[in-house]
Formats: C-alpha cells, structure tokens, sequence
C-alpha cells in the first residue's frame, strides 16, 4: 500500500490508483471532463485531454492530470490551491472560447457535462477571445454530428473503436483543426457506422446526437386522418423514471403507457409482444437447427446467432459479411411488430396500410436507420414510420405538459400489447437467449419447465458462456454485448473453434438498457445494472414468463400466421442481409 | 575565436574504420558502458538534455526480456538541420551507437524514425546499415536495426509520440509518466536518444569519458552540433565546445547587427543584445538542440513571434486543450493588439495564458511555447504594440 497526502487528508491506496481515485476514496471530488469510466462494463477513457483535473504534485514543476497520474509513496497533492484553481478556470475558459454559445437552443442543454462544469467552475466570462472553429455538420439516419460542439474529449473515439471495434471515429487534423471525424472526413453515412449509437450515450455535449423525430411524431399526432400505433421497447421502460427525476431502476411501465395515450397515440401497443413473437420465430429456426445437427446434418449451420439487434445487423454486415447466413433470419422485435401493425391489426380495425403510422419508442439508435431500410418498405411506405428515443419520448412528455409523477398506471391495449416476462428481459444482456431458452426448452423436450429463471445467463461481463440441459443434450450459448466482445466470439466461428449451439449478441454494452438513445448515465455504470435488474424485476412479476404461452400470439399464429416459420412469417417477419464491405464510399 | 574552440569530433576521425569501436565495445560488459556514459557527463543532444547514462541505466535495470532503442531522427524543429548531416557524414556512427545501447541495455533490436522529408537517404543509410549487419554478425552481436520512415509531423518527434506512430496510431504524445525506460515502444522499455546522442556514445566509447569530460563546462560536458542560420555570414553546421558565451558566439557568428538570437528553435528562447555577456549556451544557461538563429536589426520580432505561433498552431498535435486552443489565442491575441483591437495590457493576459500552458500542456510542444513567447513579448514589447 502507498500512503499519499491530499489536501492534508492521509489516505492508503493500492499501487496504481489514479490521484482522482485516492482523492474519492477521502471524500475529494476533483472535476474531470474527457474522462470516463464505466467500472462494471470495464470501459475506461483516459486521454489525459481536457487538463480539466490538474492537480498540485509537491516537488514537479508542472501541473499533473488527476485522472491519469498514479499516486506514488509519500506523494503530497493540493487539488485546490490558487494556482490550481486559476489554471483550472484557465482552461476551461479556453475550451469554452472554442464553443459555440448555443446553449439557449442546444439539443444538450441541461444535460451537458460542459455547461455543468461551466457552472460548476463558476465561470463568467471567458477573457480569451481567438477564434472559434468550424466544420460541416454530417447528418445520417439517425446520429448528427455536430462537431463545432466537440471537445475533444475522445470519449466516442474509445466507444467506437475500443469498446464497439468498429473503428470508425478517430481523431484526424493537426493542431486547432484537430477533430474527431470518420476516416478520410467521410460522412457518418458513407462509413462503416452501426449506428449502435454508443458515442451519443458518452459524449459530453451537443456534438453528437441523435437525429430528432419528435416533431413528426407531434405532426403524425395532430392529423385526424391517421391512426397512430405506438410500440414500446422493454428497455425504455426501465430508464424513462431518470428523466423525471426518478432513481435509476425505476419501473415505469403504467406511467409511461398513461403518458402515451394522454399524448394521443390511439394504441398503445408494446413491442415485447413483438419480443415474443421473435422468440416463436428465432426459437423455431434454433430448433430446426438444432434437430438437423442431432440427425447428424454437418451443414446444420450452428451455432445460430440472435438477429433482434440493428446495430449488430449492420456490424455483421460490414464486418463478417462472410458470416451473414449465419444469424436467424428473424427481424427485430421493432420490424415484426411493424408488419403485424400494418397488416394484420390495420385489417381487424379496418382501415388501410397507408392511414396507420406506427412510432416506436427505442433505446436504440440503430432502430432509426433500420427502420428506413429499404426491405422494410411496402411501396414506399415503412413498416415502422418513426423510430424515437427514450429521450425524445420524455421530451415529448415534457413538451405536452404532462405531470409524469401523478400519472395514474394504466394498462397497454390489446392484442398487441400483451407481453410475457420473456419479452421483457429482451432489454438486457442475456436477456434474449434466456427468453429463446424457455421457450426451446418447452418445444424441444415437451416438458414443463419447473424453474424459468436462469441464472447462468444473467450478469454484466462482456461475453459469457453457460450450458443449459435439454434433457441430455447439453445446448452449450455464449452472449456477448458490446461489439468488440462480439467480434471474438465471431473470430471463433470463423476460425471454426466456436464451440456454441446458440449465441446472443446485443450491440451496445450491457444491450439495450445501455443503449444509445437512453438517458445519459454520465459515466455511472451503475445505472446501467439498476436498469437490468429492474427488468428482471418486471419479469418475475409477470403472470405468464414464457413466449408461447402469451395468449395473443398463440391467436396470431390460429387466425394469421400459421405456424412459426411458415411462408406468411417468413415473408412478413423475416429478412435477408447484405454484404456491405464494400459499400465505403470516399468522397 | 579566441573564446570559442571549434571540435571535431561528429565527423571527425574513425569515419573509414568499419566498426572498430563497435568491436571492442563488444568485450566490455553492460556494467562497463554504462558507467562509462554516466562518467561522461553526456547529456542528450535532442533537447531535454537529460543524462544520457542515467537512461541507459534505467533502462537496463528493467526486467522485461524485450527492450528497443530508438534513434530520433526525426529532426523537425525550425532551424535545426545538424542530424541530416551527420546521417549523411557518419551514418555508422549513428547505427555503431544504437549498437553500442542495444549491449548495454539488453535490447535485440533499434528502430531509426527518420523525418520524412529524409527520405531521400534511405538508399545510402540501407546500404550502410547492410554492412552494419554484416559485422554485427561477424562479431556475434544480435542486434538488427530497422528504419521507420516519419509522416512529416513535428510532433512525431517527441518520444511518445513517435513511439505510437511506430506502432501505427496517430502521431500523440503520451502522458507521463510512464517514461519510456520503462514502458516506450510497445510498451517495452525502452532508450530512445538523438542522433548526435549515439554519436557521442561512440566517441566516448572510443576515447574514454575522461577525453570527452575535458571538453565543455561540470554543466555540459563536451561539445555539441549547432546549426547556424538568419542572419549570419556563416550559417551551416559548427561544432562548438560547450559552454560558451552568447557574445562570443555573435562575435564569431554575427553581422555585426545582430539584435536577438533564438536560441533552440521555435521551442527555445529568444536572447536580445542585452543578455548577450551574461547568457552561457548550455545546460546551466540557455540549452539548445543545436539550432541558433541570428536575427538583425531589419528583422521585426513581432513577425518572428508570428511565423512561430503560426507553425505551433498548425503542429500541436490537437489533444490537449491548453495547447490545442492555447495557441490559436495567443496568435490571434499578439495579431489583435498589433491591429489595435486590444489594448496592449491584452499581452499581460497572453503571457498568463502562456504560463499556463506551460504546467498544464500534455507534452513538450505545449509546455515549451511560453518560452518563445515570453522571452521575445518580454523584451521586444515595442515592436509587439507598435
Ligand atoms: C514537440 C517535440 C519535438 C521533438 N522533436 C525531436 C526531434 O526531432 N529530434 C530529437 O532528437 N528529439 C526531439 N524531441 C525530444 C524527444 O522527445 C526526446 O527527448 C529525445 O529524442 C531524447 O533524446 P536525447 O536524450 O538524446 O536528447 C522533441 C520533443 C518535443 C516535445
Ligand atoms: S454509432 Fe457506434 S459505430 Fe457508429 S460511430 Fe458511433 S460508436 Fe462508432
Ligand atoms: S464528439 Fe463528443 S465524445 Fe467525441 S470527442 Fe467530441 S465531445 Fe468528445
Ligand atoms: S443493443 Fe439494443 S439499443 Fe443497442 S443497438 Fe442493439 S438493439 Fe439498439
Ligand atoms: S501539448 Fe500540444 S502537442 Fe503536446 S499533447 Fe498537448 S496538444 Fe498535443
Ligand atoms: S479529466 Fe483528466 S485530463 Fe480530462
């Protein structure tokens, strides 16, 4: 142990704790900007840019970075003195004169690390008045980047290349021109962008955000000639609370459907039954799968691979094109609600295609591309319309006026709303392949299973693997979340070591309760689990836990379907992938 | 030239012998060398000018199997061109040095990062380092030596950065510590010395530490490469003894107008006519990395200070917001109050920012441009406001 003096406060660290730790571990708080650290998902960003938590070292001339400086024995650090605190304003002076002064009609106000810390710093005037940089906005489907607003934090940089491997933003240019930009200056829609959305979940302010439906879904609200269908991801419902104040982990599923409807959706649907009809569709072709591979098929095509995440899709697409007939066929929960909505519920209704818009609220931002897919278009018309946030579903909230906490719950409608805790769990990491495995298990054995909860399928590292007994057969599933996680387990197949029945694979870091369109958890990973856990809360809490037993699909496949993987599912609830390698396009 | 003692030493000598000192060097052990470079007092010649012998040390004393020794070769600061010659001169002094550290530090192999613009010596420097390999084998040592072109960027001078650009990432500094004696390239430890820094290894190697410490000041040992140019009938390459005064040097080197002169390039420090007698060009006073540009009374400081803010901004590597936007300020800031825009008490807040940048800027680059700034706003403030 080292024993380091701050601010006169004695405290005893481990070899290679960082000064900003030490200080915590005393009750000292010392600002930091570029610097992130998700401790659960093992995901940390430490470029040592901003100079935001320069400290005081007795005996070094200079200044040091508090979040990338490791104590040392004896060391004496004074993280307030004067010349601490005029430096510290200094600095951040110099990055505000870099900064556009927007903050009256920015889409972070409020929620920006850099206008916090501006108030925090006290700051009043920035007495450096140089210039201040410029570059093209870049808009694609669904993330706009602002980059006048970047501070170089490099926090998406990590996200995209280290935690997602996609490696698309870096930083480019020299000295005051420095950016962070998609390779050769591309835009983000001629790159190989998932769209998983990650660096808008960690970039401290404007210069990165989603694109914002919500006035077309205010405008879609506002026509009396339309039926507007809403779909709610199992993910929101867990995360919208934090908007409202609310403590992470909050369940707000009754608020949020009252809200929706107080709005003036005129159904308000849940896509976890969308879930569960993915599961009958993904459970089915695993089964089918699997049962050729025990008859001894070695062109069986395992392991299979969950199909539910966009952002993942897309990876697949630019990345392992040569591994694309690998995943399930099946669409996301978004795009099999979409047809179902369109087809089936427009017709029990009685009304055309062409009058319904269907929203839906996403923690994603890949959904928003995906939904403007071309294979997901009849005519020209989407499956899915719009494709909103979690975030912009509050600001919607917000803007009608609605007093979220006294909403009395109300309940979804029916039959499109009717959802099993296998649906739910759907929203976190394992969730998926939990869910399938109810299911399967039940299909495959004809047994009854006398525990739905797995346990071996549930926690926050990056990839794991558990086996499930199917009555003998050992059905060995790996999961990973995070897309660097998933690139080794897609190395595995390639090099054709995979040793897996079934894989899950959920883009963002903990899936989609981490995803990019859910309130900003500001680098407290902690979060993040209270979302998972909440989820695994509603599961427990469901009358019926498992897909096949929700009565309404089991209705949809009577009157509509036919069977799971029939013609009329595939053509509705299946889809095809592309080879995209080399689809980069330098300007 | 009574005060100054021109040495030959860099090019001089040995230039035909075919690694002789190499050779012999061979029979010493790691112990040996090293005491011999600590003994000397040899300071690097890229800059920092931080002992030489103590980083060999260092580095030796780390465990890890694989260590590198890097030679910098990147030679970018403005006015500098001392180590194009001697890689043109005496490359197999240069290869024989990072030879020499590689024994002493246990390392199996050394990069050169050579500054792109060099490139058009890559034939004569692979033709010399073949024959370097060949005796290399002849004596049994396994020590291979491979050149990594530059990209053109200044700051891919700076050790860490050059380390990533090696490795194949964007040319960045790294923060420190860790130094590179213990985690550098690939984060394996590592040496990484100047060109002229090799060279004087071998000298010492050759003549002893005893021969080299007679030349120089107990500050400075030994003599150094300087690059000459502005305005001065002489400008070139000169190796001088180290320790020297300002005045001597101007008497030797000047036009006779000779009103400052930036001593250490764009990153130094600018000297006026005043200081002359009392500057020593040294580790104990003003250090330099060779470069020495004289500027007379036609010149106006004011454009100098310009031309230097203008070449930080553009070379900043970008990361770290003291320099990043520190410079862009403080170029528009001296360009403000030259308009009139500012009032002149506006430079009083430049020269604060520039402190600041000093103790907080991540590497080098940023920490050093106070040292231009201050000393040419501090003493030629006149010619910044008028
Ligand atoms: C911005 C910057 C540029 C540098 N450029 C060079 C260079 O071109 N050549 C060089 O030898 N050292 C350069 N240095 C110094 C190196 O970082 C390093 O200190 C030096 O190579 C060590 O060698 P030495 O101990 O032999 O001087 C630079 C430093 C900075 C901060
Ligand atoms: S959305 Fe994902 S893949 Fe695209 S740039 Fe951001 S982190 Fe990278
Ligand atoms: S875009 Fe955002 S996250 Fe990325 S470097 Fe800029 S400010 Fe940081
Ligand atoms: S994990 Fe969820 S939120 Fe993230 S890209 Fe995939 S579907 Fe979207
Ligand atoms: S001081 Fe300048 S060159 Fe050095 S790391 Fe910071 S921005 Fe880059
Ligand atoms: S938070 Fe430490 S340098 Fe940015």
């Amino acid at each position: 142990m080292l024993k380091v003096t701050i601010d006169n406060k004695t405290v005893e660290v481990a070899p290679g704790t960082s000064i900003l730790d030490a200080a915590a571990k005393v009750g000292i708080q010392i600002p930091t900007l570029c610097y992130l650290n998700l401790h659960d998902l093992n995901i940390e960003n430490k470029p040592a840019g901003c100079r935001i938590c320069v400290v005081e070292v007795e005996g070094r001339r200079n200044l040091a970075p508090a979040c990338a400086t490791d104590c040392a024995d004896g060391m004496k650090i004074n993280t307030h003195s004067i010349r601490v605190l005029n430096t510290r304003k200094t600095v951040m002076e110099l990055i505000l004169s870099d900064h556009p002064f927007d903050c009256l009609v920015c889409a972070k106000s409020g929620k920006c690390d850099l206008q916090k810390m501006a108030q925090d710093l006290g700051i009043r005037e920035i007495r450096y008045q140089g210039e201040q940089s410029h570059y093209r906005e870049d808009t694609s489907p669904a993330i706009i980047r602002d980059v006048d607003k970047c501070i170089m934090c490099r926090r998406c940089e990590m996200m995209c290349n280290e935690v997602q491997t996609v490696g698309v933003l870096s930083g480019v240019n020299r000295g005051f021109e420095a950016v962070v930009a998609p390779a050769f200056e591309m835009n983000l829609d001629h790159s190989e962008c998932t769209y998983c959305g990650q660096c808008v979940a960690v970039c401290p302010t404007a210069a990165l955000t989603e694109v914002d439906h919500t006035y077309k879904v205010i405008e879609a609200l506002a026509d009396p000639t339309k039926v507007v269908v809403v779909q709610t991801a199992p993910a929101v419902r867990a995360a919208l609370g934090e908007e409202f104040g609310l403590e992470p982990g909050t369940l707000v599923t009754g608020k949020m459907v009252a809200a929706l409807r107080q709005l003036g959706f005129n159904y308000v649907f849940d896509t976890d039954f969308a879930a569960d009809l993915t599961i009958m569709e993904e459970g089915t072709e695993l089964l089918t799968r699997l049962n050729k591979y025990l008859a001894g098929d070695t062109n069986a095509n395992l392991p299979i691979l969950t199909s539910c995440c966009p952002g993942w899709v897309n990876f697949f697409e630019h990345h392992f094109p040569e591994l694309k007939d690998i995943p399930s066929t099946a669409r996301s929960p978004q795009q099999m609600f979409g047809p179902i909505a369109k087809n089936y519920f427009a017709d029990k209704i009685g009304i055309k295609r062409e009058d319904m818009i269907v929203v839906s609220i996403m923690p994603c931002l890949a959904k928003k591309y995906e939904c403007s897919r071309e294979e997901f278009k009849v005519n020209g018309d989407p499956d899915v319309n719009y494709s909103v946030s979690t975030r912009e579903l509050a600001n919607l909230i917000k803007l009608a006026n609605i007093d979220f906490h006294n909403l009395d719950e109300d309940d979804f409608d029916q039959p499109l709303g009717e959802s099993t805790g296998a649906g739910v769990i759907f929203g976190t990491t394992g969730g998926v392949i939990e869910a399938a495995v109810r299911t399967a298990y039940e299909v495959h054995t004809g047994k009854t299973l006398e525990k739905v909860d797995f346990e071996q399928l549930r926690g926050m590292e990056g990839v794991r693997s558990a086996s499930v007994d199917f009555n003998g057969l050992e059905l060995k599933i790996g999961i990973a979340h995070g897309l660097g996680n998933a690139r080794k387990l897609l190395e595995e197949i390639k090099a054709g070591t995979s040793q897996y029945h079934a894989i899950e694979i959920m883009a963002c870091p903990g899936g989609c309760i981490g995803g990019g369109g859910q309130p900003l958890h500001h680098g407290d990973s902690s979060i993040l689990k209270a979302r998972a856990q909440a989820l695994y809360r509603e599961d427990a809490g469901k009358a019926i836990r498992k897909s096949h037993e929700n009565p309404f699909i089991k209705e949809l496949y009577e009157k509509f379907l036919g069977k799971p993987n029939s013609h009329k599912a595939h053509e509705l609830l299946h889809t095809h992938y592309f080879d995209k390698s080399n689809q980069i396009t330098i300007e | 030239m009574e005060n100054l003692k021109r040495v030959d030493l860099i090019f001089g000598a040995y230039t035909n012998e075919k690694y002789k000192v190499l050779e012999s060097s061979m029979s010493k052990s790691s112990e040996e060398i090293i005491n011999e470079m600590i003994a000397s007092g040899l300071k690097g010649r890229g800059g920092a000018g931080f002992l030489t012998g103590m980083k060999w040390k260092f580095t030796a004393a780390e465990k890890d199997p694989v260590k590198y020794v890097v030679c910098n070769a990147d030679e970018g600061e403005p006015g500098t061109f001392k180590d194009r010659e001697i890689l043109t001169v005496v490359p197999r002094k240069v290869f024989s040095g990072m030879a020499i550290c590689g024994k002493a530090i246990g390392a199996k192999k050394g990069y050169m990062y050579l500054r792109g613009e060099y490139r058009y010596m890559l034939p004569d420097l692979m033709k010399e380092l073949e024959i370097y390999h060949e005796h290399a084998r002849r004596f049994g040592h396994d020590f291979t030596i491979e050149i990594r072109m530059g990209s053109g960027a200044y700051i891919c001078g700076e050790e860490s950065a050059l380390f990533e650009s090696i490795e194949g990432k964007r040319g960045e500094p790294r923060n420190k510590p860790p130094y590179p004696t213990v985690a550098g390239l690939f984060s394996k430890p590592t040496v990484i010395n100047n060109v002229e820094t090799f060279v004087n290894a071998v000298m010492i190697m050759k003549y002893g530490a005893n021969e080299f410490k007679k030349l120089g000041t107990s500050d400075s040992r030994g003599s150094k490469m300087f690059s000459v140019s502005g305005d001065t009938p002489k400008a070139g390459i000169h190796e001088l003894e180290l320790g020297m005064s300002l005045a001597d040097f101007v008497n030797e080197f000047g036009d006779g107008d000779t009103k400052a002169v930036q001593v250490g390039g764009a990153s130094g420090f600018c000297v006026p006519r005043k200081r002359f007698n009392d500057t020593i060009i040294g580790f104990e006073g003003v250090p330099t990395g060779g470069s020495m540009m004289l500027f007379n009374s036609s010149r106006s400081m004011y454009n100098v200070l310009h031309n230097y803010l203008d070449f930080f901004e553009e070379e900043s590597c970008g990361q770290c917001t003291p320099c990043r936007i520190g410079c862009q300020q403080l170029l528009k800031g001296i360009v403000a109050v030259k308009k009139g825009e500012k009032p002149s008490s506006y430079l009083d807040q430049l020269l604060k920012l520039s402190d600041t940048m000093k103790i907080t800027a991540k590497c080098g680059l940023g920490q050093s441009v106070a040292n231009s700034f201050a000393s040419i706003v501090e003493n030629f403030k006149e010619e910044m406001i008028y």
